[in-house]
């Protein structure tokens, strides 16, 4: 089984930590990874993707191919239109619906809605903000993501990727875990 | 014990468990992790380790080699485009040769992620003639770093490794071992004087030693070979490029997979001769195609980028090496409509903006006005809304190209550069317009790091009055201001001002970055909360 993730937001998002909580479920499974992540010029305010690839088998390419991505995950609407011509057939598209506006040529909303509802792919969008701050952690928007992706992500489970968020925040005190937990389960509830 | 890694953590980590003593770098993606992991890690602190960041890549080598000279493992750490900074001093090196084991890591940026050019170091390795190391997965660049080291002891030679940012900034589990100690002090009893009469006889070694390198090349358990019954295709595939025809072909191919140059000759010549044809892929320039056209000559044709049978520019990709493999495309959804380029920005609120600001207002006063720009964080001053830069070229270009188009007449001719940067390669520029009384107005931008790469310390933090000074700068025309919205007029006039005057003047705005002012202000609540 394999499933290759296109990560994808606006610098600052926050999308690295949601590569390092389904890459330590990953490793924690024993399952094979791989992620490219894109440091440096892109992170002031521009576009930012990771490859997270998984895999029960052996993975060589850092990158992922045209045409193979099961899901991509991502912070903004525009974003997640970007990697298009990277989604399988099959693939899944898991994002926020809430616009980051920081260019003057930002497309029509209405138009940007309307391509995202035309694709034959299933698509998952959400104000994740918003139900973030609904649960009482304005911080966690991306946790609210990943729990919207989690019934996607398939090669590691909902209850692995849980066990994940404690350990990679363990040191930031019960508190913070559990309010990311909380989050997280928001997000799960909603795709559903 | 498994670890997940970023590639330029494996090497940080394979050189600390190789018994490094000493990390000399200045930053620049991708290279830059290397050198913080090694800040950071423990056992790095406990042996002291040298990791503190030089002030441009030239010192860094020649740090290395002294440390190397004394006997000792030194790992030198810079992107590609840091070669032709140091080059003086490494194509040298390779004539002194090295004591302790001599590391130089040059992280090349093919598709220019963050870089002004895709420049190959493979080139810089053959120029000097020294052995290559070419990783294809991060379990192996921490490998090599320990073969990398022993082999640099063994020839009596520095040593290259060369990745790119695919390899650097993407993350695998690696195997790693227990660390070895350092070497001890062992300063070299060899004569290191490169007078005519000393380097032609060392040149006459290091040529004699090349047969060596090819050796260790031919027998490296980095190159391997993969062989089927099928002979129609022989495909070359160096360093992560083997990555891709693996994902397209699996084990069905005859593969000569290449991470240690120089080339194995022999195993190249082999694979031309059971082949009707020969592939080679490369990730950068088409260096291996070219040695591989001249090694067999008309054995086989061989196919590569100067063919187009692979894009001459750009990363190698999956999608390109399978289609350069026959590989069938698969269907795959159009590009969006409703898609916009969503390029990096100078954040809200950091002094560049405040500097931009003012100059917009002398752009627009004076048509005839240029500012020659350099590298860092401010050289987004050259996309809208600010519009405000000619040029940027190299590390320290901006004051030596405004000194040259003042000399042929050019008025006004400004510079802005950055703290980091100036340190790096200005200060020299300016002595010359110092010395020649040049008409330019020079702006160091200091924010009180390295922002760019990711807010580093700044060689020259605090002393930049001081170094103008000694420089001969006249104080009258040395002028300190800090960025901020309220400021923009005066800064404005000052510029004006200095413009009118027909010599050197150097205006340093000076604010911290507010990435590394929120950063040290989260560090200082930290210790006052440990302290309670
Ligand atoms: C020869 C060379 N080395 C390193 C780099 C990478 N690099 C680009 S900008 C920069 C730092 C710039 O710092 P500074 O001048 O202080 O400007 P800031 O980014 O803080 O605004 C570095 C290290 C490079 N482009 N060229
Ligand atoms: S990182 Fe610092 S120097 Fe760079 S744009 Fe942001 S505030 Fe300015």
């Amino acid at each position: 089984m394999k499933k290759d993730i296109i990560l994808c937001g606006v610098g600052g998002q926050g999308i690295l930590s949601i590569a390092t909580i389904i890459g330590e479920a990953a490793t924690k499974a024993g399952i094979n990874l791989k992620q490219a992540e894109v440091h440096g010029m892109s992170q002031r305010g521009g576009d930012v993707q990771s490859n997270l690839r998984l895999s029960t088998d052996t993975i060589y390419s850092d990158l992922i191919a045209l045409g193979g991505a099961d899901v991509v995950i991502s912070m903004e609407p525009m974003e997640s239109l970007r990697y298009l011509p990277y989604l399988s057939k099959d693939g899944v598209i898991v994002t926020s619906n809430k616009p980051f506006v920081n260019i003057p040529n930002y497309p029509e909303e209405e138009a940007l809605f309307a391509e995202l509802d035309s694709l034959p792919n299933t698509v998952v969008k959400l104000d994740i903000e918003q139900v973030a701050k609904d649960a009482g952690n304005a911080r966690g928007a991306n946790m609210v993501l990943l729990g919207m992706a989690a019934p996607y992500i398939e090669i590691v489970t909902i209850e692995q990727l849980r066990n994940a968020i404690a350990t990679v925040f363990a040191r930031k005190g019960e508190a913070i875990v559990e309010a990311n937990l909380k989050a997280f389960d928001e997000g799960v509830k909603a795709s559903k | 014990m498994k670890q997940l890694l970023l590639g330029d953590e494996a090497i940080a980590l394979g050189a600390i468990h190789a018994g490094l003593s000493g990390v000399y770098a200045y930053p620049g993606t991708p290279s830059t992790e290397i050198t913080e992991f090694i800040q950071g890690n423990a056992i790095a602190k406990e042996r002291g380790i040298h990791s503190r960041w030089c002030t441009n890549e030239k010192t860094a080598m020649e740090a290395a080699l002294g440390m190397s000279y004394a006997g000792k493992r030194a790992l030198v750490c810079m992107k590609h485009v840091g070669m032709n900074v140091c080059a003086d001093a490494f194509v040298n090196s390779a004539i002194t040769g090295a004591n302790g084991g001599l590391v130089v890591l040059a992280a090349d940026d093919p598709s220019m992620h963050s870089s002004q050019n895709e420049q190959d170091s493979r080139f810089y390795g053959k120029f000097a003639l020294v052995p290559i190391f070419e990783p294809s997965t991060q379990q192996e660049a921490y490998d090599m770093m320990s073969a990398a080291f022993d082999l640099s002891e063994e020839l009596k030679e520095p040593v290259l490794l060369r990745v790119v940012t695919r390899l650097a900034h993407s993350r695998a589990a690696v195997e790693v071992k227990e660390p070895k100690a350092e070497n001890a002090l062992n300063p070299s009893s060899d004569q290191w004087v490169l007078l005519p009469g000393i380097a032609k006889k060392k040149y006459a070694v290091l040529l004699e030693k090349q047969t060596a390198m090819v050796e260790a090349s031919e027998k490296s358990v980095f190159n391997k070979v993969e062989s089927i019954a099928d002979k129609k295709l022989g495909i070359i595939a160096c360093g992560i490029g083997y990555n891709y025809v693996k994902e397209s072909v699996g084990d069905n191919a005859n593969i000569l997979k290449v991470s240690q140059y120089p080339l194995p000759a022999e195993k190249i010549m082999t694979l031309a001769k059971e082949c009707d044809e020969i592939l080679v892929v490369e990730d950068g320039q088409p260096v291996v195609e070219e040695d591989v056209r001249r090694i067999i000559g008309d054995i086989a044709p061989v196919k590569g980028r100067l063919t187009g049978d692979l894009p001459r520019m750009g990363e190698l990709t999956p999608d390109c090496v399978a289609k350069a493999l026959g590989k069938e495309m698969p269907v795959i959804l159009d590009p969006a409509k409703n898609l916009a380029a969503r390029p990096p920005q100078l954040c809200q609120g950091c002094g560049h903006r405040d500097v931009y600001a003012a100059l917009r207002e002398i752009i627009e006063e004076y048509p005839d006005a240029r500012v020659f720009g350099d590298i860092g964080c401010y050289t987004l001053g050259a996309l809208p809304p600010f519009k405000a830069l000619s040029s940027c070229v190299d590390m320290g270009a901006s004051i030596t190209m405004a000194k040259g188009a003042a000399d042929a007449g050019l008025r006004p001719a400004l510079a802005v550069i950055g703290d980091s940067t100036f340190t790096h390669s200005g200060m020299t520029g300016l002595l010359d317009a110092i010395n020649e009384n040049s008409a330019i107005t020079v702006i160091i931008s200091d924010n009180l790091t390295t922002g760019m790469t990711g807010g580093q310390d700044s060689a020259g933090t605090n002393k930049f009055e001081a170094i103008c000074l000694g420089l001969g700068m006249d104080p009258a025309h040395l002028h300190v201001v800090t960025p901020l919205p309220k400021n923009i007029p005066a800064i404005a006039q000052l510029i004006r001002d200095e413009i009118a005057y027909e010599g050197v003047s150097v205006i340093i705005p000076r604010r911290e970055c507010i990435q590394t002012a929120a950063r040290h202000a989260r560090e200082a609540k930290k210790a006052k909360e440990a302290q309670k």
